[in-house]
């Protein structure tokens, strides 16, 4: 479920990380109010736990396959949901700085995804309404199950939201949501129960290991509804504007920040200076660097098809790619051979 | 990585913000081409390649990393080709669809922008990585956060390792455990982990931990970090705007005059 940054654009990457940025500032306050000072390792080690847990995994009866734990539900069980949510944002930065799981730029929509949901949404909203104080039988089963299901239908469906909205991906809306859901409607299911397994032997062991160390939910709900208009209002916005016209999103930088459509260079100054620079020295006459790349054209939605220009952007293409690995390889050879004299 | 992050080299020396800011403006820029740009992205595996030479980071290592993370973009991208198949380019007597175009783009953004991040965390170093966070507004608890789970990341995951192995030599087989024995098991994890939470707490707090964690490395920016950062931005924006790949084919081939 980790979102790649090749799949997502600068609009809604930007968008999600401006979320998710205030989200973490917004529970780093929560949990520095809480002043526990044992919260500190404790939250490091749980995040370590997570990594571990999601490397263990059990067989599902009747099917051959395997499962494992997510992580949010059971984190939010034991630190309340300000240090889970931190705790998943830490986890994920990790998976993609150190395993290239998930993307820089997607980082925003996967914290989203997955810490938002389980530890604002299903915890308090599900989980604590079924499961209230049981921490054995059906109660606490069918509380795990439900809430997992719960954060990771909605967890999916940002997903696909937000793959949609970057219109980076040809997956219609409708087949995307088909593939999505159903897949994790299953994987929710498995994590349910991971999760109550590991709750009911906690509980049975350690009892007083459940008591979330900072405060069981946010108070009043307001905070959490009111994150929640706000992302879907951001995520609406962001959606109509794809959905309606066809900017990309630097362009629609651009339209923001001079008004017009496309950017035109002054015609003094450096624009117009490089202009007749460039067409004294073209080697080609007619040949414009500035022509094949303005908006226009990267607005058609069929790009015209033309067997000189494509076949020379394949040759230059591969070339630049040669150009580039031979400077990487002649950096490195000085430096072999700075090293060894 | 972390051996890497620990090197000596020009590029390991630079501040982290840097390093930081312009891999980021790196992702962004990748990330703002439009969908069927294929040859245009070219240029830019300049700045991995040069990254990775100067800063002495093996190119197997990233290679290996960015092979092990591409099933996802794959698995996406692969219904580009189905669903997008209007011509899009002929070469010769064959056509290419559009899906296929945009699909060669996804993966080349994933190659680019998943090598950018981990050439990032290896010419930089988790410790550096995290004060450049924080120097960078990034609340304190939140890189502290990153650091400690970094540091038992790989104590908790060997611990782990070892309760795997320890229930594999007492079980016949290697499959995965029944739901019960999972529960106990990761449940003992857990317990342990927070076991070793607990003395942590108490050994920091024996040397004088007061709740707030200070972070020691201040760098300063000099300017190196200004021509580093300025050069490859300056860079970006000129590759993002002119299409040096297909220049160089126009030019090459004989095509556009």
């Amino acid at each position: 479920m980790h979102m790649a940054d090749a799949l997502i654009s600068p609009a809604v990457g930007g968008t999600m990380w401006a979320v998710t940025s205030g989200l973490i500032f917004w529970c780093a306050k929560k949990v520095k109010q809480a002043a526990d000072d044992r919260l500190v390792p404790m939250m490091g080690v749980l995040g370590a736990f997570i990594f571990t847990a999601q490397m263990i995994n059990f067989s599902i009866p009747a099917t051959g396959s395997s499962g494992h734990l997510g992580g949010g539900l059971i984190l939010t069980a034991l630190l309340g949901p300000y240090a889970a949510f931190l705790v998943m944002a830490s986890v994920l930065t990790v998976q993609a700085l150190f395993f290239a799981d998930g993307g820089l730029l997607a980082l925003g929509c996967n914290i989203f995804n997955l810490g938002f949901f389980p530890a604002f949404v299903a915890y308090p909203l599900i989980y604590r309404m079924i499961a209230k104080d049981a921490k054995s039988g059906v109660r606490l089963w069918s509380a795990s199950i439900l809430a997992a299901i719960v954060g990771l239908q909605l967890g999916a469906f940002g997903v696909v939201l937000e793959t949609t909205a970057s219109g980076i991906s040809d997956l219609p809306f409708g087949t995307f949501v088909l593939l999505m859901q159903p897949i994790h409607l299953a994987i929710g299911v498995v994590e349910g129960l991971a999760t109550a397994a590991v709750v009911a032997f906690v509980a049975r062991a350690r009892p007083e290991a459940l008591v979330p160390i900072s405060g069981i939910a946010p108070k009043s709900l307001r905070p959490v509804v009111l994150g929640l208009l706000v992302s879907a209002v951001l995520l609406g916005a962001v959606v109509s504007w794809f959905a309606s016209s066809q900017l990309d999103g630097l362009e629609w930088s651009i339209k923001k920040t001079t008004g017009q459509e496309e950017f035109q260079g002054s015609d003094d100054g450096i624009h117009a200076g490089l202009a007749k620079l460039q067409e004294k020295t073209a080697f080609l006459p007619d040949y414009g660097f500035k022509k094949s790349v303005e908006p226009d054209e990267r607005a058609e939605p069929w790009p015209a098809v033309n067997a000189g220009t494509s076949v020379s952007g394949i040759v230059g293409g591969l070339i630049t790619l040669a150009v580039a690995g031979l400077i990487g390889y002649i950096l490195k050879a000085q430096r072999t051979a700075r090293k060894k004299t | 990585m972390d051996e890497l992050g620990r090197l000596d080299t020009p590029l390991h020396r630079l501040d982290a913000r840097t390093k930081i800011i312009t891999t980021v403006a790196f992702i962004v820029a990748v990330m703002s081409f439009p969908r069927y740009e294929v040859s245009a992205l070219m240029p830019l595996f300049v700045f991995p390649f040069v990254l990775m030479a100067s800063g002495n980071i093996p190119a197997g290592s990233i290679l290996r990393k960015v092979a092990f993370a591409a099933p996802f973009a794959l698995f996406v991208g692969l219904f580009n080709p189905w669903f997008d198949q209007h011509a899009a380019l002929t070469i010769g007597s064959h056509t290419i669809s559009g899906g296929w175009l945009s699909f060669a783009s996804i993966m080349v953004r994933f190659a680019l922008t998943v090598s950018a991040a981990l050439i990032l965390v290896a010419c930089t170093g988790i410790h550096h990585l995290c004060a450049g966070l924080e120097q960078l507004g990034v609340p304190r608890l939140f890189a502290v956060q990153l650091l400690f789970l970094y540091r038992y990341l790989f104590v908790i995951g060997e611990e782990g390792l070892r309760m795997i192995r320890s229930v594999q030599m007492r079980s016949t087989g290697s499959g995965p455990l029944r739901l019960r024995t999972y529960g106990s098991l990761t449940g003992h994890l857990l317990l342990r982990s927070m076991d070793r939470a607990q003395r942590i707490y108490c050994s920091m707090a024996s040397r004088g931990f007061d709740g707030q964690v200070r972070v020691l490395r201040r760098t300063a920016l000099g300017w190196r970090d200004v021509i580093f950062a300025g050069g490859w931005i300056a860079f970006f924006i000129i590759v993002r705007n002119w299409n040096l790949a297909d220049g160089l084919g126009r030019w090459l081939t004989g095509c556009g005059l």
